[in-house]
């Protein structure tokens, strides 16, 4: 494969010990490539730097578009398009357009949101997880490192790295 | 890790579980063959799924004559079961967005099989307004579209049609809460299949790997729509009721139905909740995830909402009588003691004074009082449908146009055939994926799981005591 990566990744058995791992790979600068968890694990955004998810500005952004899409449909059906008089009420009943305005919305921006999310993180039908360890989506926490171009002594520290952090396991593998 | 529980809490994961147990746990029953148990009642659920085919097809081919609706009713069976089932879709959302929400951990243990149950719910529900049509295959009428006709457009002032798209986007924003997220656990379950089955579930994981960003992410989206499926949640049985308030029935024509339809379908969403999850919990021995202490607290929820919904049903008869308005004090009265007398004490007793016996905190924590419970409500709250619907419109403006209404043996058939494929639907469901949400619980293990609860009791006295000395 052409963008593949040659990934070093130390197993944690812990998700205590792998928040003090990550810490102390911050303190010695070490460049972490990702961290893959069997469940969203509390403290790691912070331990790890991650900037606050925007996703719901997508969520805002599509809600928003769902109102101005039912409102104006609706508006323009009732006002231009065929006006009629239903029970007496104005050509433009706007309280009779708050229920399905407001269904539009939710719908919009939900399904607006989860097309973002899978879109920027890449997931989607067919395609193939690279997957470092099956006991990734188990019991274990892994820290990976990305070492395509790294010299051997580099590539040692890391090692020592995962030793002191108290790592069960490390291998290496290409992705 | 995880935020700090009191140690006085019951811990929601029993067993001393590790995270390694959980997963073996909740991933077996998709990975082994299915019980004897399963098969039967896989094979009573498609048996009665078939007498929903079979008499929607005869409804369809013949025409809602086949019904026993007539000029004054108008609506029987149809609509009591449609609203029957749309009120049991509302528990899963409830559990999984309102509960999130309101950081209450114990929706853990039973949020995803509860979600799958509303969208089965909706599902079923779905068909009804579908078959109502007579001619079903103009269904797609109820949408706007562009159209030869004008182009004449639906009623945006109607609830029937707000009602079309509270329930689809009900439908599909429950869909995506689900599916999102399910795909963690499905990849877990990739992760551990071999062969053909770990290419099924990795094209259904969507190439999930764990990775922190992607976490984030998720969390952060499955709070917003929480966010968003709450005033759903509650904007759509309002929607169903207005199909009621707006119209000039007494009975109907009355602004406590929002509050009192959302309570009841509450209501009815634990019932099923409770009857699917006790069995569930024994047949794939999930006792340590789905525990009594999560039994309890829907218990409690029932029993709020019964309560909820039987002050509504008070309230009713008070209003009535205080109007003055001898119409609407006729349909309450007709109600309790016309020819419809047994749906409405049978509604009285199932959802107002049974579920009194949730005070007793001996009778919330029973299993049998619970499953028995459970189904009363069921029951209770399709007779509370019934009587609004049926019995309102046996008896209107008009003596002369009075009436009376049984179902037909084709209505008999929709109903019970609906349960089946709303069985047929949740059998799969437990097979295929896990049902209980591994990521979730993992999640909690920490704060929530017994021995960790253990260990905080005993450093608390341990400074309880050394604060004494």
């Amino acid at each position: 494969m052409a963008n593949s990566k040659n990934v070093l990744f130390g197993l944690y058995n812990d998700d205590d010990i792998l928040i003090d791992a990550i810490k102390a790979a911050r303190n010695q600068k070490l460049d972490i490539m990702d961290v893959f968890t069997p469940f969203p694990v509390h403290g790691l955004d912070p331990a790890l730097g991650l900037a606050e998810s925007r996703i719901h500005i997508a969520g805002f952004v599509f809600g928003l578009i769902g109102f101005i899409t039912a409102m104006g449909f609706m508006s323009w059906i009732s006002v231009s398009d065929w006006p009629i008089i239903y029970g007496g009420k104005p050509y433009w009943p706007v309280l009779s357009f708050i229920p399905i305005t407001f269904e539009l919305t939710v719908l919009f921006s939900a399904v607006g949101m989860v097309i973002v999310f899978f879109t920027i993180c890449g997931l989607g039908p067919g395609v193939t997880a690279k997957v470092l360890d099956p006991r990734i989506t188990d019991d274990m926490f892994c820290i990976a490192f990305d070492v395509s171009n790294m010299e051997e002594n580099e590539k040692a520290g890391l090692q020592k790295f995962f030793e002191e952090t108290g790592a069960s396991e490390i291998n290496q593998k290409t992705i | 890790m995880g935020s700090i529980v009191s140690p006085i809490r019951e811990p929601l994961v029993t067993g001393n579980k590790t995270y390694n147990q959980i997963t073996e746990d909740i991933c077996a029953p998709t990975e082994r063959a299915p019980s004897i148990s399963w098969v039967i009642a896989f094979s009573v659920a498609n048996a009665l799924a078939a007498v929903f085919l079979f008499t929607s097809a005869w409804t369809i081919w013949q025409g809602v004559g086949t019904w026993d609706l007539n000029r004054t009713i108008g609506w029987g069976w149809d609509i009591t079961n449609f609203v029957w089932w749309i009120g049991i879709g509302h528990a899963g959302t409830l559990i999984s967005a309102i509960l999130l929400l309101f950081r209450q951990k114990w929706r853990t243990g039973v949020n995803r099989a509860a979600e799958a149950m509303t969208i089965f719910a909706v599902a079923v529900a779905g068909q009804f307004p579908l078959i109502h049509m007579g001619r079903a295959w103009f269904a797609f009428f109820v949408f706007p579209y562009p159209n030869t006709r004008g182009p004449l457009w639906v009623n945006f002032n109607s609830p029937l049609l707000w009602d079309v798209f509270a329930i689809s986007t009900y439908a599909t924003v429950s869909v995506l809460f689900w599916y999102v997220g399910l795909i963690p656990d499905l990849a877990t379950v990739r992760d551990r299949a071999r062969g053909f089955r770990k290419k099924i579930y990795g094209i259904f994981s969507f190439g999930w790997t764990g990775s922190a960003k992607h976490w984030q992410r998720w969390e952060s989206l499955s709070l917003i729509l929480a966010g968003l499926a709450t005033p759903l949640v509650l904007s759509v049985h309002t929607i169903v009721s207005f199909d009621f308030a707006t119209s000039v029935i007494p009975g109907w024509h009355t602004t406590i139905f929002p509050p009192y339809f959302v309570a009841g379908a509450i209501f009815s969403g634990f019932a099923m909740v409770q009857t699917l999850m006790i069995i569930t919990r024994y047949v794939l021995k999930l006792q340590d995830y789905i525990t009594i202490a999560h039994i309890e607290s829907m218990n409690k929820v029932i029993l709020l909402t019964g309560t909820m919904v039987g002050v509504a049903y008070l309230t009713e008869i008070f209003v009535a009588w205080y109007s003055g308005y001898i119409y609407e004090q006729f349909a309450f009265f007709n109600r309790a003691f016309g020819p419809y007398w047994f749906a409405y004490w049978a509604m009285m007793t199932c959802n107002l004074v049974s579920p009194q016996i949730f005070w007793f905190k001996k009778m919330r924590r029973n299993l049998y009082v619970t499953f028995i419970m459970s189904i009363f409500v069921n029951i209770g709250m399709w007779y509370e449908r019934f009587v609004i619907i049926a019995t309102t419109l046996a008896r209107d403006y008009l003596p002369s146009s009075w009436s009376l209404y049984s179902p037909t043996w084709v209505e008999i058939g929709i109903f019970i055939g609906s349960i089946g494929v709303f069985f047929t639907l949740f059998l799969v469901f437990v097979r295929v994926a896990p049902v209980v949400a591994i990521a979730e619980i993992k999640h909690i293990l920490k704060s929530s799981g017994d021995q960790y609860l253990e260990k905080q009791k005993e450093y608390v006295q341990k400074q309880q005591f050394s604060e004494k000395n």
